[in-house]
């Protein structure tokens, strides 16, 4: 059983953070992870800076672009990585867009994330169809699980598809939206994490976007597995610096 | 072997649909319906019908006698540059706006650059009284302040894309985001062939009426429908698309593709994507694009706004690679002087990108007796300011 399956096989609500590698400096990296296991989250997204985040709300676009000007660089970051696994036990996943991993080349980034014990990629513009037809092979070979994202105007038809070609856990998406731009869950939200849920698929799901404080991770997590935060933690990097990510999880996780 | 696009969209090794699962219904919805859809005798009429009454189609394929005797060669200008908002963006956006409409779409955005597709957008809205947005990079907002008041007037709410370079390739992050936050009652209008698949498609098939009528004026003044040349330059490349459309399978025709080469290829200030480009993924397509080792999507110059953007469309990626289009580069001041000549001999100020493909006959000879086709793909009154200022006018 791998990191993630071994994870998500505890009946435990899960509580993901991302944060985009190279922000706010470009050496934080490998800190902000440990301050986030020594803080009690259960798996870690580490955001590839990409120049054209075609998904991403303001927050992450700037941090992005931040990264990028402090130097992050694909190669940089499996650097910055190298010695992760001596010192982290939590799931660690990298979220990128596709282009910087198609320059790095795919194998030779699978083959990168195995050796630094990266367990699983998000790749938001990599389709499945593409993933299934063009590089299933490379990520099975490598061990590297694939994680794709189902939004609320996803056909229940197509959710089933994307729950077999799934391998850990399914990324809900949890509205119409780029990243960091909503800030509660609508009673339509809520009817679609129901009918979700209510799918019974053979993958947890972990709901993010527009989770940024207590009420709407207890809300999501009473429909799925877990919930990633992204925008407001970025947010908290940007005002207090990796000072205080302690604080930052704790409030998450504590009801007022 | 052809070179248009295949049943799984893509052109040889380019295009596809590289988007994020939020986009999937949208893309999908019309990649199902566009073809039917653009099949329907009722679509072709009002299509060709608007073309003809309101676009002023078909536009004139006029033997430039004066360039030609210059150039010691036959050549004809197809002046796309007389159509309603004085450009060949207008054929795209009216066959999209009556593509959203059976779609059932009640609000419009799109992207734009030097702003020629955000009026050619926002003038159809106006037409068929549908809601209008257009993203524009702050910069260019800045550079194209008489194309932002146009869309104005013709009732478009103009919104500043602050992201990035604030430039064309930030406008179309903007309107794409825009799309994944409203996936229901939105139609996105691109206004090349870029972009996620069918879009490069459908465009391309919405502005090759400019090849149609080229191969029949062409019969008309020759007693041939084949040129020996088609030339047209290439930003995203719908205009190249339209032009080269008839002609893409047919070998006898020679295809020229011209880019900007800004201050030179090799200068790093250039928009010259053929050459400078790799093989990546950017706005949802896999293309040539202009980016760093790292696939960091990098900033593409020229003097002309229409050419500035770090990608072509798939189709003409592949007609690179398979060696089927010749491409050639063109400087700015290459492009000035040639536009600057056209005005003189021709009586016609070109828009700067089409300048570009003018400034070829300094470098390429021609026989006598060849047919050179080129497309005038817009007029030059929106570049008036760049004109001014390069010539101290």
């Amino acid at each position: 059983m791998n990191r993630i399956q071994q994870m998500l096989s505890v009946d435990k609500r899960l509580l993901s953070i991302y944060f985009t590698a190279g922000y706010p400096k470009l050496e934080d990296t490998v800190s902000i992870i440990k301050h986030l296991e020594q803080s009690g989250v259960d798996f870690i997204e580490i955001g590839l800076p990409f120049s054209d985040p075609l998904a991403d709300g303001p927050t992450i676009q700037h941090s992005s672009k931040i990264a990028l000007e402090n130097g992050m660089t694909t190669k940089l970051l499996f650097k910055q990585l190298e010695n992760i696994r001596t010192e982290v036990n939590l799931p660690l996943l990298i979220m990128g867009y596709f282009n910087p991993i198609l320059q790095y080349g795919v194998e030779q980034f699978c083959s990168d994330c195995k050796k630094v014990g990266i367990d699983g990629l998000i790749i938001p513009d990599l389709p499945m169809e593409v993933y299934n037809s063009t590089y299933k092979d490379i990520f099975i070979e490598h061990g590297i699980a694939i994680v794709f994202l189902i939004t609320p105007q996803t056909s229940d038809e197509r959710i089933s598809v994307i729950d077999d070609s799934s391998n850990a856990f399914i990324y809900m998406v949890s509205s119409a939206s780029v990243t960091g731009s909503k800030t509660g869950f609508s009673e339509e939200q809520t009817s679609y994490f129901k009918r979700i849920s209510e799918m019974k698929l053979k993958h947890p799901q972990i709901i993010g976007f527009g989770i940024s404080n207590n009420d709407t991770y207890t809300n999501a997590t009473a429909y799925a597995k877990g919930a990633i935060i992204g925008s407001a933690f970025i947010k908290h990097l940007e005002a207090h610096g990796t000072g205080n990510i302690n604080t930052f999880v704790t409030q998450i996780k504590t009801p007022k | 072997m052809s070179y248009n696009i295949d049943q799984n969209g893509y052109y040889g090794q380019f295009g596809g649909a590289f988007i994020p699962e939020m986009l999937y219904p949208n893309v999908e919805e019309l990649r199902q319906n566009y073809l039917s859809i653009m099949n329907e005798d009722s679509f072709k009429k009002e299509f060709n019908q608007l073309l003809k009454d309101y676009v002023g189609r078909p536009s004139p394929l006029y033997f430039a006698k004066r360039l030609s005797k210059k150039y010691n060669t036959k050549i004809y200008l197809k002046r796309e540059d007389l159509n309603h908002t004085g450009a060949h963006k207008i054929n795209n956006t009216i066959g999209q706006i009556l593509m959203a409409k059976r779609l059932g779409k009640t609000r419009i955005i799109a992207e734009t650059g030097a702003g020629q597709h955000g009026v050619a957008t926002a003038t159809v809205c106006a037409l068929m009284g549908i809601e209008c947005i257009v993203y524009m990079g702050a910069i260019d907002i800045e550079r194209q302040a008489p194309n932002v008041s146009r869309m104005k007037m013709l009732g478009a709410t103009v919104i500043p894309a602050q992201s990035g370079s604030k430039t064309l390739k930030d406008a179309t992050n903007e309107a794409i985001r825009d799309w994944i936050n409203n996936p229901i009652d939105t139609h996105y209008i691109i206004g090349s062939v870029v972009g996620p698949h069918p879009y490069p498609d459908m465009v391309a098939k919405f502005q090759s009426v400019i090849s149609e009528e080229i191969k029949n004026q062409l019969l008309e003044h020759e007693g041939q429908s084949k040129p020996n040349y088609v030339m047209a330059c290439v930003g995203g490349g719908s205009n190249a698309a339209g032009a080269f459309y008839q002609f893409l399978d047919d070998l006898d025709v020679n295809l020229i593709a011209v880019e900007a080469a800004g201050k030179g290829i090799n200068s790093g200030l250039s928009a010259a994507t053929s050459t400078l480009g790799k093989v990546g993924i950017i706005h949802g397509s896999k293309t040539l694009l202009m980016q760093s080792d790292d696939g960091q999507i990098t900033e593409p110059y020229s003097i002309s706004a229409g050419l500035d953007y770090p990608g072509i469309g798939p189709m003409h990626a592949n007609l690179y690679d398979k060696n089927r289009a010749e491409f050639i580069a063109i400087s700015d001041d290459d492009a000035m002087a040639a536009g600057l000549e056209l005005c003189k001999l021709e009586g016609i100020i070109p828009a700067i990108e089409t300048s570009h493909s003018l400034a070829v006959f300094k470098y390429k000879k021609f026989k006598p007796d060849d047919i050179v086709v080129l497309n005038l793909s817009g007029r030059g009154d929106k570049d008036l300011n760049t004109y001014i200022n390069y010539f101290n006018l």
